[in-house]
């Protein structure tokens, strides 16, 4: 994958590139919102070009350092440099850019007198095409001959990279070189000396080694081009006729590779992974499928690929990225699998601050920056659910929330080609830093919420649809009855019969809903089974709902269309009562929070709560009700 | 194949991406001479965007040969048949 699929793509974005402001004080933040977005190299080049007609120069009072970046390159360049600002530009960072004259690298730099000393660069990328490393190098060699070649290249970049030092004193950056010569020997092209293909691996290796010595920084092409296909990075015919060694498609990949140097360099890489649990440690949810029921570790591929998801994620805080956990659930539910899973990979220990509630996401990741007392613009954010990134994305758009499917093969993948945590060094205090976060800090009181979100739900487009039971709803029907285990009220398990005989009941209703939203179909989120009693009650018989939709406002939905139901059957009041179980503790509430008045309280914790239908209000809602 | 109506629709988009502006109208006839800014560079911007959205790759005989916008609709419609 060699675009930025790590990236959202953002329907309206061309819209959004024509609505940026000429003013430059409103027009960066909106701007960086727009390069944080799935570009390819055309939308780019658009954004670059707009971005320089409203900012001549640099935007005033940036928190970041501006960058001036001198391209040095044997071949064309010019194609990548929008790229590679809009990349400064994707992390807040105004970087000005400088290319030399076609193939005139070297005299630039030795000439006090050139447009290179004049431009006075901060950063140096040095693009030196594998055509031009590999000159003089031909199959008629000798091994001697070879060698000394090989030798002499060494020389010539150590001069380069002695003369850039010497007159710039800044970091230097030095691609590495593309594979893209073709074999002339064969499958044991290392045998024939004089091969171009050999020569350049051997410069490569070369080149880690001198680059490790001279404290050198490099951009590792060769590597990226060996994981998507040297194909995707060099096209022979484009080489002919414009001399752009890097395709023009690849060049926002290539920008981003530079851009995240740059921001190392100041260190503003991102430095805590926070990590969702349900569908993104493992597989299913741990509330309702339990320690038993989640997918996770042998056995299984999907449980394979979440352990190797894993295995993944701590590695990483081995070398000092920070992990923590912000998840929807009973905290002591999400615990669990921590402490007792054979499979996990992840230990408590691991976590350097785990919060599991039911609050909504962007006020819990807030609360983890404070806690850990790291910016928030540090911070990583991997979720399974769209809802979640989007409404993170909106309500912080600092944090960086990875697009990712619903499979956990690609978690690694994404993270890793988004090169969040670049790091330039490892340290004994990298190594070290997940236990100190650990013991400086644990889980600190939440603060109390700040994010809008009604206005949020307001975008969400979001529909009910609503569908008495009916027979190809059944088997979904009876499946979440006999599963569902956090929000469900009652936990009355029904087999097949006994859900079919409430379609025929005429004392009775289900209800199975349906939620839509801009994300797509979330599938049959609630069930509602209502019974009228001889009294003329409409007792609430089972009320049961997805844990994904919570926080939406479902909740007001369904009770509006539960009063409609008993209306229509004449009732008077509702009825709902719940029946505590080891599971649904969350929903303990749930009647009073929904303005019904507790008439009984039992031992057991359990209630029974009334609603009069006749001063029922019913609640504003953002939901959109539809008979399915 | 896409219709010509596609092509076209299609190239219109890409070349108000390159150009940044809505204003072009796509006609057969249309050449690189009449239109402000199209250079080497945006030719290949052009081009590869076309491989992109379609999927297709155009040979070094077949881009020596394009002279107008026409030659390129064509040469998209007969590679998506």
């Amino acid at each position: 994958m060699t675009d930025l699929h790590w990236l959202p793509t953002l329907p309206d974005w061309r819209q959004r590139l024509k609505n940026l402001p000429a003013d430059p004080a409103t027009a960066w933040e909106k701007a960086v919102g727009l390069a944080n977005a799935r570009l390819n190299f055309v939308l780019t080049n658009a954004l670059d070009e707009t971005v320089r007609r409203i900012f001549p120069q640099q935007p005033a009072n940036l928190p970041t350092k501006t960058v001036r970046l001198a391209v040095l390159g044997s071949a064309t360049t010019t194609h990548l440099l929008p790229a590679i600002r809009v990349a400064g530009l994707r992390r807040g960072i105004w970087i000005d850019t400088y290319e030399n004259d076609y193939g005139q690298y070297l005299q630039d730099l030795t000439d006090p007198g050139s447009a290179l000393h004049a431009f006075q660069p901060t950063a140096i990328l040095i693009s030196l095409d594998a055509y031009h490393l590999t000159s003089g190098i031909t199959a008629a060699m000798a091994q001697d001959d070879a060698d000394a070649a090989l030798a002499e290249m060494q020389d010539r970049l150590h001069q380069v990279w002695a003369a850039a030092r010497e007159a710039f004193g800044c970091p230097i950056l030095q691609q590495t070189v593309l594979g893209l010569h073709r074999p002339i020997l064969g499958n044991n092209e290392h045998r024939l000396a004089g091969s171009r293909a050999w020569f350049a691996a051997r410069l490569n290796q070369a080149m880690r080694g001198m680059a490790a010595e001279q404290g050198i920084d490099l951009l590792p092409i060769d590597d990226r081009a060996a994981m998507d296909g040297v194909a995707k990075w060099h096209d022979a015919a484009l080489w002919h006729r414009s001399k752009q060694e890097i395709a023009p498609t690849i060049a926002p990949l290539y920008g981003d590779l530079v851009g995240r140097w740059v921001a190392a360099l100041q260190g503003r890489s991102y430095k805590c992974l926070v990590l969702d649990l349900d569908n993104t440690l493992w597989g299913g949810v741990i509330g309702d499928d339990g320690l038993e029921g989640i997918v996770l570790g042998q056995g299984s591929p999907l449980g394979e690929a979440y352990t190797a998801f894993q295995d993944y994620a701590r590695e990483l805080s081995r070398r000092g990225v920070i992990l923590a956990v912000c998840s929807k659930n009973d905290e002591a539910n999400a615990l669990e699998p921590f402490d007792k899973h054979p499979d996990m990979v992840l230990k408590r220990g691991d976590i350097a601050c785990f919060v599991a509630n039911w609050q909504n996401k962007a006020d819990n990741i807030r609360a983890i920056a404070q806690a850990l007392n790291i910016g928030i613009d540090s911070l990583v954010f991997i979720d399974d659910n769209p809802f979640e990134r989007d409404l993170v994305r909106q309500e912080l758009p600092m944090v960086a929330v990875p697009e990712v499917s619903d499979d956990p093969v690609f978690y690694p993948v994404a993270i890793a080609d988004a090169g969040y945590f670049e790091a330039l060094a490892i340290t004994e205090e990298d190594r070290e830093r997940t236990a100190q976060y650990q013991g400086n800090k644990a889980r600190e009181a939440l603060k109390a919420s700040v994010t809008d979100l009604p206005a949020y739900l307001r975008g969400l487009e979001m529909t009910l649809i609503s569908k008495r039971f009916d027979r190809i709803g059944l088997q979904r029907i009876v499946q979440l009855i006999n599963k569902s285990n956090q929000f469900n009220l009652t936990t009355r398990r029904y087999t097949e019969a006994e859900v079919a005989a409430v379609m025929t009941d005429p004392a009775a209703f289900g209800l199975q809903l349906r939620l839509t939203d801009r994300f797509g179909d979330n599938g049959v989120i609630a069930i509602i089974i209502g019974r009228l009693r001889p009294d003329g009650d409409l007792y609430i018989d089972t009320w049961l709902m997805s844990c994904r939709v919570l926080g939406r406002q479902v909740e007001a939905t369904t009770l509006n269309l539960i009063c409609q139901e008993a209306a229509r059957m004449g009732a008077r009041r509702l009825v709902g009562e719940y029946i505590p179980s080891k599971k649904n503790g969350m929903v303990k509430d749930h009647y009073a929070r929904l303005g019904f008045a507790t008439k009984e309280t039992g031992n057991d914790g359990g209630s029974v709560s009334v609603l009069d239908l006749a001063s029922f209000i019913p609640a504003e809602i953002f939901i959109h009700v539809v008979e399915g | 194949m896409a219709t010509e109506a596609e092509v076209y629709a299609g190239l219109t988009e890409i070349f108000h991406d390159v150009f940044m502006r809505d204003d072009i109208v796509l006609a057969p006839e249309l050449t690189a001479k009449q239109v402000q800014g199209w250079d080497s560079f945006k030719q290949i911007e052009i081009i590869m965007a076309s491989e992109e959205k379609w999927g297709i790759k155009f040979n070094t005989r077949e881009l020596d040969a394009l002279r107008c916008v026409g030659d390129l609709a064509k040469m998209v419609a007969t590679k998506t048949s």
